[in-house]
């Protein structure tokens, strides 16, 4: 199994006092190599969710099991060499780094899993998804369609077991929408890597086998907000 | 990819900002580099390294004045001691080498010391292991002379050119003797490039720097009061002399060509003593404090002493100053770096993101902050030697300051780790921001 969470719960600190509930998930899985989409609207909680589950967020209670490890218990050192080791994330702004080349912003996502640069390896997922003549292009003279290609490399490079999406076709134009969701589903299926794809648009999940709403587990209202005094 | 490939990176990234806050700790770090140049070029000068004797022997007085005057011929000399007097030094079984100057006069143009000595002061070193080298051919009679390179480049002098001499200074009379370059030096950058160089028995034979005998006798007198051996032999020498003239009243008195030894006086001696026995100089020296008549001194002590009370502290001055230069640029990369944590804050979330940890994020700040200090300080130093290379031969040929452009002195060393720390503290604040960077906020910015 890739991913389990189980009894998640989360709230943010109100200016105003209190806590806000905006998640609560009593239990999700995901197997390994399985494909999902997670569909829900703005404000839903699905981009805290998904920082959750990378180990960005911490849950105010639950377990978020990762290649089976509980990541919320380790300590946020682990935890970062263990997302970088295990978990490969799709931003939906692409997140390129300006300063580095698309090689070396793919190097960099291998930079810091503690198994070494594999440059090799890099150019190979470059090639992959068909930038292998882009390798030395600093991302502002790419495409907003390669940049998200890129973003897909970048992903893969540490052989992750699970890939979180957040709307990564949002910011792609509509011919190329699809040719990225092929590209991070194909990827995902020839690394054999999960991917939870996160998504509001009914159209960019209408290929998956699986499709989730989040508003149909997430009970917020299972979180015990503090009420201000 | 290495962190220091990373904040380099990121510098090439705002490559302007970078450049302007390296170089203004460059200009920083150049600036220091030129004062600790021209600083160690002054301290050369000034120092025992400038000289080949060991001691310097003159009348009673102040030792700095008696170096100044001897070494260095920018002060007046303090008074004469008998030429007797270089003969008995010169029987010391220690001494293996004294050289008498005689001094006080200046040239006509330029107004340039003048110094008799004899050939001894040629052929000894100038400085430990540097010879005089120069272009023309030897004193051979009275009135020949040999100038430093600077006498020879400001007054447009050189072999066989004719001059005249001031008597006693810049306001004295003027002499009737015409004096021929016979010799130019090259240049030493000691105070030798601006001393005209006379025949010590030609300086005697100047109208005017005879003494009448009756004061002669009298300074004898006074001199040699303690060791009536001597006194008595000077005082033979001076009725000899006194007989002689009687004989012959056309020869002036104190004429060079017929006066005796006791007749003459040296303004300084130069002695160099057995290298073997370094405590020979020290005996000698402290012999002669116990006398009246005369002082032996260090000709490093003096000046050492008037380096670090004066000079020495104005050059400390100097480097404060451009110490201080460099930290203001400190702040200027402070500045640049710290604005620049609100623009960079998503892409320092990505990184912590992609598995980046607190610690990694930290480094990578402090890491660019040190390198814009080190290549600023690399650039400045090699910008600050390279412009001591190219006016070197100016400032030599205006100063006579000799610029050693490499020399690299003891501040040059610790100079490096010093603008690394500067690089730790001016990126320290950045760093720490970015270490408590929260990531779900940062990348939601």
């Amino acid at each position: 199994m890739s991913l389990l969470l189980e009894n998640i719960r989360k709230t943010y600190r109100q200016p105003e006092g209190g806590r806000l509930p905006v998640l609560g998930i009593e239990h999700f899985q995901l197997q390994r190599g399985e494909q999902a989409a997670l569909i829900g609207s703005s404000g839903g909680g699905k981009t805290t969710l998904l920082n959750i589950i990378a180990g960005i967020l911490t849950p105010d209670s639950g377990q978020v099991v990762i290649d089976g490890r509980d990541i919320v218990t380790m300590p946020e050192v682990v935890r970062d060499r263990y997302r970088a080791s295990r978990i490969g994330i799709v931003f939906q702004t692409f997140n390129l780094l300006p300063a580095f080349t698309a090689l070396e912003n793919v190097m960099l996502g291998m930079t810091f899993s503690g198994r070494g640069v594999d440059q090799n390896f890099a150019r190979e997922l470059l090639q992959r998804v068909g930038l292998g003549h882009r390798l030395h292009h600093s991302p502002k003279r790419l495409s907003v369609g390669e940049q998200q290609r890129v973003a897909v490399a970048r992903s893969l490079a540490n052989k992750p077991v699970l890939l979180l999406a957040d709307e990564p076709t949002a910011n792609v134009d509509p011919a190329n929408q699809q040719l990225i969701l092929d590209l991070i589903r194909d990827s995902c299926r020839d690394h054999n890597v999960s991917l939870l794809l996160v998504t509001h648009s009914m159209e960019a999940a209408a290929s998956f086998q699986r499709i989730e709403r989040l508003q149909d587990f997430n009970r917020p209202e299972l979180c015990a907000p503090e009420r201000s005094a | 990819m290495s962190l220091l490939r990373i904040a380099w990176k990121n510098i090439l990234q705002r490559r302007v900002a970078s450049l302007l806050t390296s170089l203004s700790i460059g200009l920083g770090v150049m600036l220091m580099v030129l004062v600790l140049v021209i600083a160690g070029a002054v301290e050369t000068a000034f120092t025992q390294r400038s000289i080949g004797y060991d001691l310097i022997v003159g009348p009673k007085g102040s030792d700095l004045q008696l170096v100044l005057s001897a070494v260095y011929r920018v002060q007046p000399p303090i008074e004469n001691l008998p030429y007797m007097y270089l003969e008995q030094i010169r029987a010391d079984r220690r001494v293996i080498s004294a050289v008498p100057l005689a001094f006080g006069d200046v040239t006509q143009q330029g107004s340039f010391p003048i110094v008799g000595t004899t050939p001894e002061f040629f052929e000894n070193d100038y400085m430990p292991g540097r010879k005089f080298r120069f272009r023309g051919g030897r004193i051979d009679s009275l009135f020949d002379a040999i100038i430093g390179a600077e006498v020879a480049r400001t007054n447009g002098w050189d072999v066989g050119t004719q001059f005249s001499i001031l008597h006693g200074g810049a306001q004295g009379s003027l002499h009737d003797e015409l004096f021929t370059v016979v010799a130019v030096l090259e240049p030493t950058g000691t105070a030798n490039d601006r001393t005209v160089f006379l025949n010590l028995q030609g300086f005697y034979a100047i109208e005017g720097h005879e003494k009448p005998i009756d004061e002669v006798e009298k300074r004898l007198r006074d001199f040699y009061a303690a060791d009536p051996q001597r006194l008595t032999s000077a005082m033979q020498q001076l009725e000899q002399y006194r007989v002689r003239r009687a004989a012959n009243p056309s020869i002036p008195e104190g004429q060079a060509m017929d006066s005796p030894p006791a007749m003459q006086e040296v303004t300084a001696i130069l002695v160099k003593t057995r290298p073997a026995t370094p405590f020979d100089a020290i005996s000698l020296s402290s012999e002669l404090q116990k006398g009246f008549q005369a002082m032996a001194v260090n000709p490093i002590r003096p000046i050492q002493r008037f380096m670090a009370s004066v000079v020495g502290n104005i050059q400390k001055a100097l480097v404060v100053l451009t110490a201080i230069i460099i930290l203001v640029s400190g702040v200027g990369i402070f500045v640049s770096i710290y604005n620049s944590m609100v623009d960079r804050r998503r892409e320092i979330g990505v990184m912590r993101a992609l598995g980046a940890a607190r610690h990694h994020v930290f480094g990578i700040i402090l890491a660019e902050a040190s390198l814009l200090c080190l290549g600023g300080a690399v650039g400045g130093w090699l910008a600050g030697h390279a412009l001591a290379i190219v006016a070197s031969p100016w400032v030599i040929q205006q100063t006579g300051l000799l610029i050693d452009p490499w020399a690299i002195s003891a501040v040059e060393a610790i100079l490096f780790p010093a603008l690394g720390l500067l690089g730790v503290l001016v990126g320290f604040l950045p760093a720490l921001t970015a270490y408590r960077t929260d990531v779900a906020e940062a990348l939601s910015s």
